[in-house]
């Protein structure tokens, strides 16, 4: 059962996350936090954090640990499975038809037309983030690293991982 | 055998070398695919992954799926994707798993609310991309609008996003495609964006 949870929840997120990894962000935080409550927000937000800090994608790798999390090995394999077989079996079978319809407007409808759902599912998220950081650091705290990290990441276009580190480092002395 | 340890070599570089996620992987995709190995031109990597962009899901799995699938069989597709995930997943349980035997430790709970504000700011920067990348297919004023709607569907109605895409996907698939001129602009500038 908790199987067939693990699966379900990272395959709705798989087939309708139009726009690359991230754009299954906050549709696995829907299942995971929101619906099955495997994780708190919190928890979410660390392993998005760390995975930043770690190469490959981060749709499998939230995967692949969360699934472990909640269901062990098994758990793992299933929630890779679901991110990674849906839509690679499809362009294993259709690849001719895929290749046909490349450039039809309804393909690229479907991208396009998803994007601004995405962007509402994100900025929620983005909101609950910021209500969790009040909630635990409190206002000050959250607005000096979220300058911090606004400085970093869109002024200065360093690597996600030195904002992690700020992040952990600035916690561990400051608020500790 | 020797195809299948290639196979598993070269999408463990991509894996452990492709920081930033499944986008930036692609050039490291195609400096193995098609430089090292020679397992396809360049311009049937092109279509390789135009067509990985028309489906949902992480691209860099698709694409290593796809290329170990074509030179190695079932195998090969197994091992290629096994290859790209496994070392990060692994790394993943052992630096979390780390962080929550000491949990309790004062200054490791400092680390966990310090970090929250991190992930509110990318989380924030990607909302901005999608915002982005939807003005310019779309317009503005349309990208808030239906951001609106959806959110309305979603968060007051308490419908399942993925109910709400669906519907989405099914309304791009069903619309006339007469109109390919008009909006022809817009994606050409897109894609050159992406």
């Amino acid at each position: 059962m908790i199987y067939w949870e693990i699966f379900l929840a990272f395959f709705i997120p798989n087939i309708v996350g139009y726009g690359g990894g991230p754009a299954i962000i906050p549709l696995v935080e829907n299942e995971v936090v929101g619906r099955y409550g495997w994780m708190t927000s919190q928890q979410f937000a660390e392993t998005l954090a760390l995975g930043n800090t770690l190469p490959s994608p981060i749709a499998t790798k939230m995967a692949g640990y969360i699934g472990y999390e909640v269901g062990g090995i098994g758990g793992g394999v299933i929630a890779t499975f679901a991110t990674v077989a849906p839509s690679l079996l499809l362009m294993l079978i259709a690849l001719g038809t895929l290749y046909r319809y490349r450039d039809s407007i309804k393909v690229k409808s479907m991208s396009q037309w998803v994007r601004p759902v995405i962007m509402v599912l994100m900025a929620y998220l983005t909101w609950s983030f910021f209500d969790e950081g009040v909630e635990s650091a409190g206002l000050i705290h959250v607005l000096i690293i979220g300058a911090a990290a606004t400085l970093m990441l869109w002024k200065l276009k360093l690597h996600p991982v030195w904002a992690v580190a700020m992040g952990l480092g600035y916690g561990a002395l400051l608020l500790g | 055998m020797k195809t299948q340890w290639q196979l598993f070599v070269a999408f463990l570089r991509i894996g452990l070398l492709g920081f930033g996620g499944g986008p930036s992987m692609i050039p490291l995709v195609r400096a193995e695919a098609v430089a090292r190995y020679a397992w396809m031109n360049d311009d049937e990597f092109g279509d390789v992954l135009a067509i990985g962009n028309t489906l949902p899901g992480p691209i860099a799995t698709k694409m290593a799926g796809y290329i170990g699938y074509r030179v190695g069989g079932v195998f090969g597709c197994i091992n290629a994707i096994v290859a790209v995930v496994l070392p990060c997943v692994l790394a993943m349980v052992a630096l979390l798993g780390l962080f929550t035997r000491y949990r309790d430790q004062r200054w490791i709970q400092g680390m966990s609310e310090g970090v929250i504000p991190v992930v509110m700011v990318m989380m924030a920067q990607l909302t901005w991309d999608f915002f982005a990348k939807s003005r310019v297919a779309l317009g503005w004023l349309v990208t808030l609008i239906m951001g609106v709607i959806a959110g309305g569907l979603i968060y007051w109605l308490d419908i399942h996003p993925g109910l709400v895409i669906g519907a989405i996907l099914i309304a791009a698939l069903l619309r006339p495609s007469r109109d390919r001129t008009s909006s022809k602009t817009p994606d050409a500038l897109e894609e050159g964006k992406q």
